[in-house]
C-alpha cells in the first residue's frame, strides 16, 4: 500500500454510520456538517430578513399594528436592531460562507477524506446551534430581546436597569456570543489543521484553488480574534453578574447611582473592534475565493495572477488586525491614534484594488458564460467596489466624525460586508449545488433571482448614503416627529418598498432551491467543465469523498484554455500533457 | 519542455505534508499541529485579560466626595500560598515530561517487537502518569485554598479592580489546567485498559506538552500579579 494512501485511511477512521441519528444528525462527515452549517444559516437568514422587514415597515409606518405582533414600540425596535445585526453578523456571515461551504468542499478541494478532527467539528456545529437557540430565545424571556446593538457597548449592555431588553435577554445575547466563539475556535483549528496536514499527494500549497486559501486565511483570522471577543463576553458577564467593573463607571442609571465605579467603556470597544474589524474580513474573504473561482471558471481562463491575489489576502488578513480604531474616532482618542488608524484603514484599499483588478482582467477577453454563478461572481465585485470606495472615506477622522452615526455608515457596511459576501453565498450555492444534491437548478429562475437582488440591493443602499451626507442619524426609531427628517422621508419610504421588493425576490432562491432537489435534471458529475478535485469524484460525494481511491494532484486549478491540451480544461488529476510546440 | 501550468510546475509532484510514513506517526504529527494550533486562541484569551489589566489599572476614576478624579487600584497581597501551588506545578511538569519518555520508550519497544500482535513484557517504572495527576489535583485544591484566604482577608472578586483580575486570571487559567487534568485522567484510564501503547503514547505527548505550556502560562500569571500592580 502506497503510504499517502495508507496514511489518508488512518486519517478517515470513522466508518459510514448507518442509522438517522448519526448520519444526518449527530454526523462526523464533514460533508453533511457543512450542509447542516447551511440550513442553519438559511434558517437565519430568513429570521434576519423578517428582523429587517419589521424595521423597515416601523420606519415608514410608526404607529402600525401588525398581525400578531402589534404596534413596534421604540424599545422593541432597538431589540430588532440588536437581534438583526447579531443574527445576520455571526449565524450568516461568518455560517454560510466558511463553516458551510468551507466544510463541504476544503477536505474535498484538497484531496482528503475528512476534516483533521471529526468529532470537534461535530461538537462544533453543535455548539454553533446552541449559539442560534440563545439567540432567537431572548425574544421570549422578561424583557425581551437586548437593546444595546449588535456591537454591545457598555454602560448599556452591562446594566441591567438599563431598559426592558438589558435583563435575561442581555445575559443570554453574551452567552450566545461567547459560545459561538468556542464553536468557531474549534472550527477554526479544523480547518487550519486539515489544511497544513491532510493535503493529497502533489496537491502543495501553491497548487490550492483560491478557495482553500480563503477558508485556511479565514480560519487562521478567526483563530486570533474570536479569543479576544470571548475575553470580552467573559469580562461583561462578570460586570453583568458578578458586580466587578471592567467596564462600567461610576454613574446612575435611571435616577440610581450605580454600584459600579471605575471602569472603561472604551475597554470593550477596543476589545471588541480587535475581533469587529477582522470579523468584516472573516465575512468576506470566503466569498472573495469563491468569486475568484467561479470568474476563472466562467471565463474560462485561468485565474489572473494567482500570487497576487493570494499575497493580496494575505496582506488584507495581516492589516486587517491593525485597523480596529477606525471604528472609534469619535471616542475622543489622541488624533495621532487617528491618524495612525487612518493610514492602516487606506493601505486596505491598495490589496483590495489588486483583488478587483485581477478579477476583472480575468473576465477580460474571456469565453464568458454568463451562468448564474458567474452572474453573482460579477455581482460580488460590483458590490465590492461601490460598497469599498466608501471605505477611504470614513477612514478619515475628519469625514468619520460627522458621517459616524448617519445612514452613511450602514449604507457602507451592508454593501461591503453584508450583501457582497451574500452574494458569495449565493455564488456558492448555485456553483455547487449540483455536487452536493445531484441535482441542477433552474438556470431562468437563477437568473431572475440574481437581477432582482442587485437591482434591490442597489436600491435599498445607495439611497442609504444620501440619507447620511443629509444628516439622518442612524438608530432612530421614528422620523416623523423629528423636523429636519421630515424631507427625507419619501427616501426612506422608497427603501422600504424597494426591500419589500427584494425580499420577495428571494423567494425566487427558496422555490428554486427546494424545487431543484427534488424535480431538477440529474447533474452530471462536472457540469461546469471545471478543473478542481470536488468535479473529479461522483455526484454526490462518497462518504469518504474519493471511493477508496486518494488523489494525486499533477495540475495547478486554473488550468483553462490550455493550448495543446484535448479539452479547454485540464484537471489537477489530469496526467501531465505534452504542449503543442 | 514548456509547462502549461500557471501556477506550479507540474514535472513532478511535490510531496505534501500528508505524505506521512506509518499512520501512528501521522496521528502524532496531526495531534501535535492541532494543539499548536488550539494554544494559539488561548494565548490570545489571557493576551486580551492582560491588556484589560494593565488598562484598567491606569484608569482614574471619579470620587463624588471631592468631586474629582482618583485612582481606585488597590494592590492585593497574593496570598503565599500560591508560591507553594506554583512549586507543585513545576514538579507536576517534570513528572509529565517523566511520563511523556517513559510512555515513548514502551510505544518504541511496542513497535520495535517482532510480532506487534503480542503484548510486550512493559518495563517496569515509576507511575509518573499518576503522580502527575494527583499533582495537578493538589495544584487545582491550592488554588481553591487560595481563593478562601483571599475571602478570607475581605477581597471577593467584585471588591476591588485587582481583586477581580486576580480571581479571573487564576480561575481562567485553573479551567484550562481541568482540561490537562481530565486528559491525564483519560490517559490513566487507556493506560489501565491496557490499549495499544502508541495511542497512549499519542494521548500522553499531546497532554504533556499541553501541560507545560500551562505551567509556563501559570508562571506568567504569578509574575503579572507580582510584579505588574
Amino acid at each position: 500500500m502506497a503510504t499517502h494512501e495508507f496514511a489518508a485511511e488512518a486519517s478517515h477512521a470513522h466508518a459510514a454510520p448507518q442509522g438517522f441519528i448519526r448520519k444526518w444528525i449527530f454526523s462526523l462527515d464533514h460533508k453533511v456538517i457543512g450542509l447542516q452549517y447551511f440550513f442553519l444559516a438559511l434558517a437565519s437568514v430568513c429570521v434576519g430578513m423578517f428582523l429587517s422587514l419589521l424595521m423597515r415597515i416601523h420606519l415608514i409606518w410608526p404607529t402600525a399594528v401588525l398581525p400578531f405582533l402589534g404596534e413596534i414600540k421604540p424599545e422593541t425596535y432597538l431589540s430588532l436592531v440588536t437581534m438583526h445585526g447579531t443574527i445576520m453578523v455571526f449565524f450568516v456571515l461568518t455560517t454560510a460562507p466558511q463553516a458551510g461551504f468551507g466544510n463541504y468542499f476544503l477536505p474535498i478541494q484538497i484531496g482528503a477524506p475528512d476534516m483533521a478532527f471529526p468529532v470537534l467539528n461535530m461538537l462544533s456545529f453543535w455548539t454553533t446551534f446552541l449559539a442560534f437557540v440563545a439567540a432567537v430565545t431572548t425574544f421570549f424571556v422578561i424583557g425581551g430581546a437586548p437593546l444595546h446593538g449588535w456591537t454591545g457597548y457598555p454602560p448599556l449592555s452591562a446594566l441591567q436597569a438599563a431598559g426592558p431588553g438589558e435583563g435575561l435577554g442581555a445575559d443570554l445575547w453574551a452567552i450566545s456570543i461567547a459560545l459561538f466563539c468556542v464553536a468557531s475556535l474549534m472550527g477554526a483549528l479544523n480547518f487550519i489543521t486539515t489544511t497544513l496536514d491532510m493535503r493529497a499527494k502533489g496537491m502543495s500549497l501553491m497548487r490550492m484553488p483560491l478557495t482553500c486559501w480563503a477558508w485556511f486565511l479565514t480560519a487562521v483570522l478567526g483563530l486570533l480574534a474570536f479569543g479576544v471577543l470571548l475575553s470580552a463576553c467573559i469580562l461583561l458577564l462578570m460586570d453583568r453578574n458578578i458586580g466587578t467593573s471592567f467596564f462600567v463607571p461610576l454613574g446612575t442609571i435611571n435616577g440610581q447611582v450605580t454600584a459600579h465605579k471605575g471602569g472603561s467603556p472604551l475597554l470593550w470597544q477596543h476589545l471588541f473592534w480587535f475581533f469587529g474589524h477582522p470579523e468584516v474580513y472573516i465575512a468576506i474573504l470566503p466569498a472573495m475565493g469563491i468569486c475568484s473561482q467561479v470568474l476563472s471558471v466562467a471565463s474560462r481562463k485561468p485565474a489572473f495572477s494567482y500570487k497576487a491575489i493570494l499575497l493580496s489576502m494575505l496582506s488584507i488578513v495581516t492589516l486587517s488586525f491593525t485597523v480596529w480604531g477606525h471604528h472609534m474616532f469619535i471616542s475622543g482618542m489622541s488624533p495621532y491614534s487617528a491618524y495612525g488608524f487612518s493610514i492602516t484603514t487606506m493601505a486596505i484599499t491598495v490589496p483590495s484594488a489588486i483583488l478587483t483588478f485581477c478579477w476583472l482582467a480575468t473576465l477580460w477577453r474571456g469565453k464568458i458564460q454568463f451562468t448564474a454563478p458567474a452572474l453573482f461572481g460579477i455581482g460580488f465585485v460590483s458590490l465590492f467596489v461601490s460598497g469599498g470606495v466608501t471605505g477611504p472615506f470614513l477612514a478619515q477622522p475628519a469625514l468619520d466624525i460627522p458621517l459616524h452615526d448617519t445612514y452613511f455608515v450602514t449604507g457602507h457596511f451592508h454593501l461591503i460586508m453584508g450583501v457582497a459576501s451574500i452574494f458569495g453565498i449565493f455564488a456558492a450555492t448555485y456553483y455547487w449545488l449540483p455536487k452536493m444534491f445531484g441535482r441542477m437548478f433552474n438556470e431562468k429562475l437563477a437568473r431572475l433571482h440574481f437581477w432582482v437582488s442587485f437591482a434591490g440591493t442597489y436600491a435599498i443602499f445607495m439611497p442609504m448614503h444620501y440619507l447620511g451626507l443629509a444628516g439622518h442619524p442612524r438608530r432612530y426609531s421614528q422620523l416623523t416627529e423629528v423636523g429636519f427628517l421630515h424631507d427625507l422621508i419619501p427616501l426612506q419610504k422608497f427603501i422600504t418598498f424597494a426591500a419589500f421588493i427584494t425580499i420577495a425576490g428571494q423567494l425566487i432562491f427558496l422555490v428554486n432551491l427546494f424545487w431543484s432537489l427534488k424535480f431538477g435534471a440529474k447533474a452530471s458529475d462536472n457540469p461546469w467543465e471545471a478543473t478542481t478535485l470536488e468535479w473529479t469524484t461522483a455526484t454526490p460525494p462518497p462518504h469518504d469523498n474519493f471511493g477508496g481511491h486518494t488523489p494525486v494532484v499533477y495540475n495547478g486549478p486554473y488550468e483553462y484554455s490550455v493550448p495543446g491540451a484535448p479539452r479547454d480544461y485540464v484537471m489537477q488529476t489530469d496526467p501531465e500533457i505534452e504542449p503543442a510546440h | 519542455m514548456a509547462s502549461f501550468t500557471t501556477t506550479a510546475p507540474v514535472n513532478v509532484p511535490e510531496i505534501s505534508l500528508s505524505e506521512g510514513g506509518r499512520p501512528d506517526r501521522t496521528r502524532l504529527r496531526r495531534a501535535r499541529l492541532g494543539l499548536i494550533v488550539a494554544v494559539t486562541p488561548i494565548l490570545m484569551l489571557f493576551v486580551s485579560f492582560t491588556s484589560a489589566y494593565i488598562v484598567r489599572q491606569g484608569l482614574p476614576t471619579f470620587d463624588p466626595r471631592t468631586n474629582s478624579l482618583i485612582r481606585d487600584w488597590i494592590p492585593v497581597r497574593l496570598p503565599s500560598i500560591l508560591l507553594v501551588n506554583t512549586c507543585v506545578l513545576l514538579l507536576s511538569s517534570v513528572g509529565m515530561e517523566l511520563a511523556r519518555r517513559q510512555i515513548k520508550n514502551e510505544a518504541a519497544f511496542a513497535s520495535a517487537a517482532p510480532n506487534p500482535a503480542v503484548s510486550p513484557t512493559k518495563a517496569k517504572g515509576l507511575p509518573w502518569l499518576s503522580m502527575t495527576l494527583v499533582l495537578g489535583l493538589l495544584f487545582l485544591f491550592g488554588q481553591w485554598t487560595a481563593w478562601r484566604q483571599l475571602a478570607a482577608n475581605g477581597f471577593h472578586v467584585a471588591t476591588t479592580p485587582s481583586s477581580s483580575f486576580i480571581y479571573l486570571l487564576t480561575g481562567a487559567h485553573a479551567i484550562h489546567l481541568i482540561g490537562g487534568v481530565i486528559a491525564l485522567f483519560v490517559a490513566c484510564v487507556a493506560s489501565s485498559l491496557h490499549r495499544p501503547a502508541t495511542t497512549r503514547s499519542i494521548v500522553v505527548d499531546i497532554t504533556s506538552w499541553y501541560w507545560h505550556f500551562m505551567a509556563v502560562l501559570w508562571v506568567y500569571i504569578l509574575c503579572l500579579l507580582k510584579f505588574a500592580s
